[in-house]
């Protein structure tokens, strides 16, 4: 199993080497980024200080090296923890991320909280109720759910918030805690807010959700082992739950820790854009437009890693729930 | 004297699907003695493994029996002594207490796939355990009065629920039962799942075990191991079996009284002996004679029971063997409906060739 561990380990390694060049060419490649641009435009004011800077950044980015030696530098000043500048701002990648991130870890953290408290008790009755009228109902949201996307929700959450309800939705905060410091009330503030988000964009996931944990324990309740396990004098909830859901929930570990840590970094975009919501997601989809090179790559390759990370996670979980794929 | 453990008495089982009212059972009628091994034979989907689910009170939805009542005669496991209550199983709420007792503590019940009948995260003392938990008491002696003690029951514990697993598992045959007792199931051949079901059934002494085709997905050597340690176990306990099978060779071996059924209908009852030396009824007769024999011309086909099996939904008039059956009599098998009959004491039949019409 330690073998196993670290031949994943190494593998994750040499591929997210590989996805951070290729992610840097990517960014280097077509004309008319934000540095390209920002020196252009220094050398057209052509004085001193501005040439000044022009060579700074020269020096900074090796600018005027090969490919792999740029490359080089980025990845290790990127290992420092150096993550370049994000010229947009004209501050450091690391603090512009960091600002949004913990956002971001809190409405991703919150929206798959709320999907699975949802999704596996819905799925578990559809399944144990096949055909019946809830299960119908729930089919049916359960489809409408997965075909709306999550953006089109947003924005009709907000029409009806503004036309109705005459509230404001959008952003994290009230307008007087924006820029305030961290404080008690500033934290209720933000649990007062973030519901709705967070609401918005787990109904994708927990339509999705619902209808893989009804087909999984449908198939599940139509093994032998729960027909004996009710012959063993259980109760049918605990036949359900400790020998069906236990048996039919594995697969789903897989899509909870390759899908949701992802989206810890750069959840649903679109929604968050919708819902002016302080997260990295919008950030991530503006560097791309903007050609912000170091913004974009920087997580682009946090991306990767928490893919990586996530199946990891997702397989070592599976091993320790499903003895049958415990590798010894 | 045969003491009665559980008497079916024509029952009728209906499952009411799409497309129609399928009469999954049609009229059974047999008594489980106590002790004794009854033998329930015939082709798949006659329905008699409907039957003994019936006497489970878990029938798979939407089956549901609509007529006739299953009679229990109910022991009390601490005191043998006391009066036996008498159950209608039929009447029972199917998730209540009474059953969810009935089940696994007095009827337990092995399947045909031992393959995927443990559940796979579970190692082998916990499915033993969880079946402990439920069902099994230990005595305690609280005080005396007079010569009489007073006793109380409570669960077994942690400790022992694994001691009794192992001692189950070894009784069983399974070899190294203390480290079998930790493994999954997936690291059991089948044969040894099987015995597993086999330990899970009996670690509660039922006063019955419902053996639905235990064997059938298991080697033929296996098999006889199998058969062997079900008889063995039944002599040290005293225990019915209900055995549910389409091997007439195994039945033989097992049971003291068997029921023929073919399409929902119980055809013919009697003896081992008599059902194998004087069948009655024509369907009996073509499943003795489809047994492969040693010694035939190599040359010879297999007798087979012509036809195929009926739709269900669209059932024969008068007698349901009729079209595939040898002794054919026109105007009579396909118009009028055979009554269980009595043909010689003990000897009970389904058939036309044995009434008066």
């Amino acid at each position: 199993m330690l073998s196993y561990i670290a031949r994943r380990i190494l593998y994750m390694l040499i591929m997210i080497i590989l996805v951070s060049f290729v992610s840097f060419l990517i960014i280097e490649l077509p004309p008319g980024d934000y540095l390209t641009i920002k020196l252009q435009q220094l050398q057209s004011v052509g004085d001193r200080s501005a040439l000044l800077r022009v060579d700074e950044y020269r020096a900074r980015y090796k600018l005027d090296q090969p490919v792999l030696v740029r490359y080089w530098n980025w990845i290790t000043n990127f290992v420092k923890g150096d993550f370049g500048e994000a010229f947009e701002f004209e501050r450091p990648v690391r603090e512009i991320i960091g600002q949004r991130a913990l956002m971001s870890v809190i409405l991703a953290l919150s929206s798959i909280t709320i999907v699975w408290l949802l999704a596996i008790p819905i799925g578990v009755y559809s399944a144990t109720h096949q055909y019946s009228l809830g299960d119908q109902i729930v089919t049916t949201l359960s489809f409408l759910g997965l075909g709306m996307p999550g953006f089109l929700l947003a924005l009709l959450v907000l029409f009806f918030a503004m036309m109705v309800l005459k509230v404001e939705v959008g952003g994290l905060f009230s307008r007087e805690f924006q820029d305030a410091p961290w404080s008690f009330a500033k934290v209720i503030d933000l649990l007062k807010h973030i519901w709705i988000p967070a609401l918005i964009s787990s109904v994708t996931g927990t339509a999705g959700l619902v209808r893989i944990m009804r087909g999984n324990l449908l198939e599940t309740l139509g093994q032998p082992f729960v027909e004996a396990a009710r012959a063993r004098g259980l109760k049918n909830s605990v036949v359900t739950w400790k020998h069906a859901v236990r048996v039919a929930i594995n697969p789903l570990i897989v899509i909870l820790t390759s899908e949701a840590l992802p989206s810890i970094v750069a959840g649903d975009a679109l929604v968050a854009t919708v819902l002016n919501l302080p997260t990295v997601g919008p950030l991530f989809v503006s560097a791309l437009t903007s050609q912000d090179m170091f913004l974009a790559g920087t997580i682009l390759v946090f991306i990767v890693l928490m893919t990586m990370v996530g199946s990891l996670v997702g397989d070592l979980m599976l091993a320790a729930l499903d003895p049958r794929i415990r590798l010894d | 004297m045969a003491e009665p453990l559980l008497e079916i008495k024509d029952v009728h089982v209906e499952f009411e699907v799409r497309d129609g009212i399928v009469h999954a059972v049609d009229g059974v009628s047999y008594t489980v003695n106590r002790g004794e091994t009854i033998g329930i034979i015939g082709e798949s989907g006659c329905g008699k493994s409907v039957t003994a689910k019936a006497a489970m009170q878990m029938l798979p939805k939407p089956g549901k029996v609509s007529q006739g009542e299953i009679i229990y005669h109910r022991r009390s496991k601490f005191d043998p002594s006391k009066p036996q209550e008498v159950v209608n199983i039929t009447q029972l709420d199917p998730d209540g207490e009474l059953i969810r007792h009935i089940r696994g503590g007095e009827f337990a019940m092995i399947f045909q796939e031992p393959m995927s009948s443990l559940t796979p995260v579970y190692t082998t003392g916990t499915l033993i355990g969880e079946a402990l938990a439920l069902h099994r008491w230990v005595p305690v002696t609280v005080g005396e009065q007079m010569s009489n003690k007073i006793m109380q029951y409570r669960h077994v514990t942690k400790e022992e629920s694994r001691e009794i697993a192992i001692e189950m598992l070894q009784k069983v045959g399974i070899p190294k039962p203390h480290e079998r007792v930790d493994a999954y199931p997936h690291q059991l051949s089948g044969g040894q799942r099987q015995r597993v079901m086999i330990a899970i059934a009996l670690s509660c002494e039922p006063f019955m075990l419902i053996a639905d085709e235990p064997t059938t997905a298991l080697d033929v050597s296996i098999e006889a191991q199998i058969l062997d340690l079900m008889r063995e176990l039944q002599q040290s306990v005293e225990m019915s079996i209900m055995f549910i099978t389409h091997n007439l060779g195994v039945v033989a071996e097992m049971a003291k009284e068997i029921v023929v059924m073919y399409m929902g209908k119980q055809v013919e009852k009697a003896d081992t002996v008599k059902v194998f030396y004087e069948p009655k009824h024509p369907y009996t007769r073509a499943l003795l004679q489809s047994i492969p024999k040693v010694g035939r011309r190599t040359s010879e086909r297999l007798a087979s029971i012509k036809g195929m099996v009926p739709d269900p939904f669209h059932l024969p008039s008068g007698c349901v063997f009729h079209p595939r059956c040898p002794s054919f009599m026109p105007g009579k098998c396909d118009v009028i409906k055979p009554k269980y009959i009595e043909v010689e004491p003990d000897h009970w039949v389904r058939c036309l060739l044995y009434e008066d019409v």
